[in-house]
C-alpha cells in the first residue's frame, strides 16, 4: 500500500499454529498482501520478547505486528493470554516514549482466516504508511 | 534528623550480637563524605560503636545484600529495614532469593531521608553536614558560616510520596512515627500522559541522553537479581557499555523497566542511585500505574507469595488496541 510511493517495512510475528497457517491460507487463496510484510514465524506469541520489537525497529523495520491464536485457542493453551498482558504494557510504554502508538499492533488470526490475514496486513502497511518511516526508534548504523 | 536515634538502633544491634541471637549486623557507616552513607556489614559490638550510622543519609535499601550475605556467610544476619524496603525484602522472599531464616529483620520507623543530589546542587567543596531538627547546615570550603537547606527542601522524591504504610514481614519493630506520604505519586506519569506524543519523545530524549550506563540503577534494584543479566551478555550487543545512540538508550531504558514491571516496589532506589538524575521512578511508575488500571491494584512486595502480574492472566484482560482509547478515556 504504497502512500506517495512509500512503503513502509513490516514485521509480522507469526504463531506457528494459527497465524503462520492463516498466512499460508492467504497465500493459498491468493489474496493480496504487500510484499513488504516480512513474517517471523514462532512457535506461539508468547515467544516474542519485548526485546524482539525493539530490535525489529532497529534493524529496519517501520511497523510491527504480532499475530497468534484467538484467545482462548492458543496451542499452548494460555501463551496468548501472557502475550495480551506483555505487549499492551509495552506498547503503552512505547506510546509514553513518544513513539507513534499505530506502529505496534496485535492481532488474533486463527487457520482458518487468510482473508482476515490478508485484510489485517493491508489495513496495518496503510496505517503505517501514512506515519512515514520509523524515525524514533531507528538505528542509523543499520541503515542501508 | 531522624526521630528513632542511632544509639537505639546499634544498642538493640550490639545486644541480640552479645547474646549470640544473630551474628553478623547489615547497617550503614559513613563513606567519603557526611552525605555519603553506605552500607556496611558489622561483626561485633565495638564495630558497631564505632561506625554505625543511621541519619538521614542512611536511605541505601539493604534488602538486596541478603541475597550475596545469607549465601555466603554462616549465621544469622540482623537486617534493618525502612518501611519501604520491607517491601523489597518481601518480594525478595516472594521471589526465593533469601533464607527468611538466616534473617533477622528489624523494622525501622523513618522520618524521611535526605536527597544528596538537592543538596550538593547548590553547594560545592562541601566539607561537613549537620543535622538540626528542621534541616541541614552545609558546611564548604569557601565559606564560615553554613548554609541552611530544610528537610523539605532536601527530601529524596521518593519520600515525597511515601507509601507511607507500616513495616511488612519483620522479626522486630522498633517503635516510632511513621513518615506521612504528601504527593500523589502517579501525578507525574499522568503529567506525561497528557502531553503531546512529541513533546513527550522530545522530553524523554532529552533525559535518556543523558544516561552514561554506568548500570547502577541496576546493580542497585532489588527486582534486578538475575544471576545473568541481558545486559551483560556478550552476544546481545548491548553488554556493558555506553548506549552508542539514541535507540540503544531508548531500548536499555525500556527493557530495564519492562524487567521489573510487576515486582518494582518503587523503592526508589534507581532514581537516588543515578549520577546523572535520570527520573527511572517516571518509568516503573508508569508501569505500576499501567497495571494497577489494567489490571487492578497491584503493589510488588505487600502479600508474600502473590503472582506478580506479568506471569498471571484474566481471560476478559483488555486488548492491546483497547489500551489507549481506555486510558484517554480515564485521564480526559
Ligand atoms: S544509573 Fe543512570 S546513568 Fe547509570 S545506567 Fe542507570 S540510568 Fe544510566
Ligand atoms: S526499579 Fe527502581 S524503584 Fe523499582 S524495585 Fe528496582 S530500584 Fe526499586
Ligand atoms: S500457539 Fe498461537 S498464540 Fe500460542
Amino acid at each position: 500500500m504504497p502512500v506517495n510511493g512509500y512503503k513502509p517495512l513490516i514485521v509480522a510475528f507469526c504463531c506457528n499454529w494459527c497465524s503462520y497457517a492463516g498466512a499460508d491460507l492467504a497465500g493459498n487463496n491468493r489474496l493480496n498482501y504487500p510484499a513488504d510484510v516480512k513474517i517471523i514465524r514462532v512457535p506461539c506469541s508468547c515467544r516474542v520478547n519485548p526485546m524482539f520489537v525493539l530490535r525489529a525497529f532497529q534493524r529496519g523495520a517501520d511497523g510491527v505486528i504480532i499475530c497468534g491464536c484467538h484467545p482462548g485457542d492458543c496451542h499452548y493453551t494460555s501463551g496468548n493470554y501472557f502475550t495480551r498482558r506483555r505487549m499492551a504494557l509495552l506498547f503503552s510504554m512505547l506510546d509514553y516514549l513518544g513513539i507513534e502508538r499505530e506502529r505496534t499492533r496485535v492481532e488474533w488470526v486463527s487457520a482458518a482466516e487468510g482473508a482476515k490475514f490478508a485484510a489485517t496486513m493491508n489495513d496495518f502497511a496503510e496505517t503505517v504508511a501514512s506515519l512515514g518511516e520509523n524515525k524514533r526508534l531507528e538505528d542509523l548504523r543499520c541503515k542501508k | 534528623m531522624q526521630k528513632v536515634t542511632a544509639k537505639t538502633l546499634s544498642g538493640k544491634a550490639a545486644s541480640l550480637l552479645n547474646a549470640g541471637e544473630v551474628k553478623y549486623v547489615l547497617g550503614w557507616k559513613k563513606g567519603e563524605f557526611d552525605y555519603d552513607i553506605t552500607p556496611a556489614l558489622f561483626e561485633s559490638a565495638e564495630e558497631l560503636e564505632k561506625d554505625f550510622v543511621w541519619n538521614d543519609f542512611s536511605c541505601a535499601n539493604l534488602s538486596k545484600y541478603l541475597i550475596k550475605y545469607t549465601r555466603s556467610l554462616s549465621g544469622k544476619i540482623l537486617v534493618f529495614l525502612k518501611p519501604c524496603d520491607t517491601f523489597s525484602f518481601n518480594q525478595l522472599l516472594t521471589e526465593h532469593r533469601i533464607d527468611r531464616q538466616k534473617v533477622y529483620a528489624v523494622g525501622v520507623p523513618c522520618s524521611g531521608m535526605a536527597d544528596e543530589k538537592k543538596i550538593r546542587e547548590n553547594a560545592d567543596g562541601i566539607t561537613a553536614i549537620s543535622e538540626t531538627e528542621e534541616g541541614y547546615l552545609v558546611h564548604t570550603l569557601y565559606s564560615d558560616a553554613p548554609a541552611f537547606i530544610s528537610k523539605e527542601e532536601a527530601l529524596l522524591e521518593k519520600c515525597l510520596s511515601c507509601k507511607g504504610w507500616a513495616h511488612i514481614a519483620l522479626d522486630e519493630q522498633i517503635e516510632g512515627e511513621v513518615f506521612a506520604p504528601s504527593a500523589d505519586r502517579f501525578d507525574q506519569v499522568k503529567a506525561l500522559e497528557n502531553m503531546t506524543p512529541d513533546e513527550r519523545y522530545h522530553f524523554w530524549q532529552n533525559e535518556l541522553s543523558r544516561c552514561i550506563r554506568c548500570n547502577a540503577c541496576r546493580d542497585v534494584c532489588p527486582a534486578c537479581t538475575c544471576e545473568k543479566c541481558v545486559f551483560d551478555n556478550p552476544n546481545s550487543g548491548v553488554e556493558n557499555k555506553a548506549a552508542a545512540n539514541s535507540f540503544e538508550e531508548k531500548m536499555f531504558h525500556i527493557i530495564r523497566a519492562f524487567h521489573v514491571a510487576g515486582r518494582c516496589t518503587d523503592c526508589g532506589e534507581c532514581s537516588r542511585v543515578c549520577p546523572q538524575k535520570i527520573p527511572l521512578h517516571l518509568l516503573n511508575r508508569k508501569f505500576i500505574n499501567d497495571i494497577d488500571s489494567f489490571y487492578g491494584e497491584y503493589q510488588a512486595g505487600l502479600d508474600e507469595g502473590s503472582r506478580a502480574p506479568l506471569v498471571d492472566y484474566d481471560t476478559g484482560d483488555l486488548e492491546p488496541s483497547q489500551v489507549f482509547d481506555w486510558r484517554d478515556g480515564q485521564n480526559a
